[in-house]
């Protein structure tokens, strides 16, 4: 027997109860997000502009990296817009000694989103986090 | 229908001699030395290539390992200092000829073979030839069951056991996954010659001489009409890329 709420309309039939409650839940996530948990902070990046518009970037990053990746890797096309080492290059930042921080630390590029977003990373078990010298990314 | 060697010798035949008529149907003014130029990396790799090693046995020091050094360093290949399951891309080998004592050391990696072993068993696809005779392990699609290291007869491939850090950019690699000598395809890709070729030129020792066995002349191609080479486990009919002299 379903509890009844003082101010909650009873609903009896059970598809109507289920829609009112994931309308509930829904509204509860869109009001909590803002109140609860801060946007990620991303760090200023190197270059001037990014190799697309931010917005497809947010959404569409991985489909680019996916398809570069099998060009270079089975073609051996390297010379891409679209290289993850090209993303850590401009978005890795520096430690107060200069040292790079990789972009799986806390806070930093990549994984402050994947945080917010609650979306895992395997990239950086087997790629590199940081660029590739300290020397040849003179800021 | 099988496939026996007359059928595929058959095949290879058809398959150069149509080369051969779409190389002489090119238009007047193109000139072929382009097409086995080395490619540019934002070319994709052409099977007008087929990038191979000569060994030179009688130049390979004993007891010098510059080669193994040199894939380590380019490679990042770190271990956890236990040498029956860290990676090894190149390895020394000694051998001695019990009658007479005579002493041979030589250098083995992945001999990029046309028709390589690991690439049939492979069950994703992972494993497999790039069209210009490289050998390579797609990491993203290995799912590290190890039948390639069963099936290679040159024991190439290594497994990584453990977590790895430190990752080189041009050399991504992480626990899971089969892997091996890559000839430094990062590096051919760029028009440069593998690590270990480099090195042992330093070191003097010329006993590696990196190339296009496509090719009639360059250092590769002089080098292997020069002499007699012969292939390890040429029994085997996998034509391997990489061709030793003096064993």
């Amino acid at each position: 027997m379903a509890e009844v709420y003082p101010g909650v309309p009873t609903v009896h039939s059970s598809p109507a109860r289920w829609l009112l409650a994931v309308l509930a839940v829904m509204l509860l996530a869109l009001s909590g997000a803002q109140a609860d948990v801060a946007r990620p902070q991303i760090p200023p990046a190197r270059g001037e502009q990014c190799v697309e518009p931010i917005e497809i970037m947010r959404r569409d990053h991985f489909e680019f990296l996916r398809h570069q990746r099998d060009q270079a890797m089975h073609l051996g096309v390297r010379a891409l817009r679209h290289s993850l080492a090209g993303c850590i290059d401009c978005h890795a930042s520096r430690d107060a000694q200069g040292q790079f921080l990789p972009v799986t630390a806390q806070g930093q590029f990549c994984q402050g989103c994947h945080a917010y977003t609650a979306v895992k990373i395997d990239c950086f078990s087997c790629h590199a986090s940081v660029p590739e010298s300290l020397a040849s990314h003179a800021p | 229908m099988t496939d026996s060697p007359k059928a595929r010798t058959r095949r290879e035949f058809l398959g150069r001699a149509s080369t051969g008529a779409a190389l002489l149907a090119l238009a007047p003014g193109v000139r072929l030395v382009e097409l086995v130029a080395a490619k540019g990396d934002d070319q994709p790799a052409s099977a007008l290539q087929r990038w191979g090693l000569l060994v030179d046995v009688n130049r390979c020091a004993s007891g010098c390992d510059a080669c193994v050094s040199a894939c380590v360093e380019e490679h990042g290949l770190t271990g956890n200092d236990r040498p029956e399951s860290d990676a090894q891309w190149i390895r020394k080998v000694d051998l001695v000829d019990k009658q007479s004592g005579h002493e041979l050391s030589l250098p083995v990696m992945c001999q990029h073979c046309e028709n390589p072993p690991c690439v049939d068993v492979c069950p994703t696809g992972a494993s497999f030839r790039r069209a210009d005779g490289i050998v390579l392990v797609d990491k993203h699609i290995c799912i590290g069951c190890r039948y390639c290291m069963m099936a290679c007869p040159y024991k190439a491939r290594s497994f990584i056991h453990e977590d790895v850090s430190g990752q080189k950019t041009h050399s991504p690699r992480g626990k899971g996954t089969v892997e091996g000598c890559t000839l430094c395809v990062h590096r051919i890709d760029r028009d440069q010659q593998p690590a270990c070729v480099v090195a042992c030129t330093g070191q003097g020792h010329g006993a590696l001489v990196f190339g296009d066995l496509n090719e009639r002349t360059g250092p590769l191609a002089g080098a292997l009409q020069a002499a007699p080479n012969r292939q390890l486990r040429s029994d085997l009919g996998l034509n391997t890329g990489v061709r030793y002299r003096g064993l």
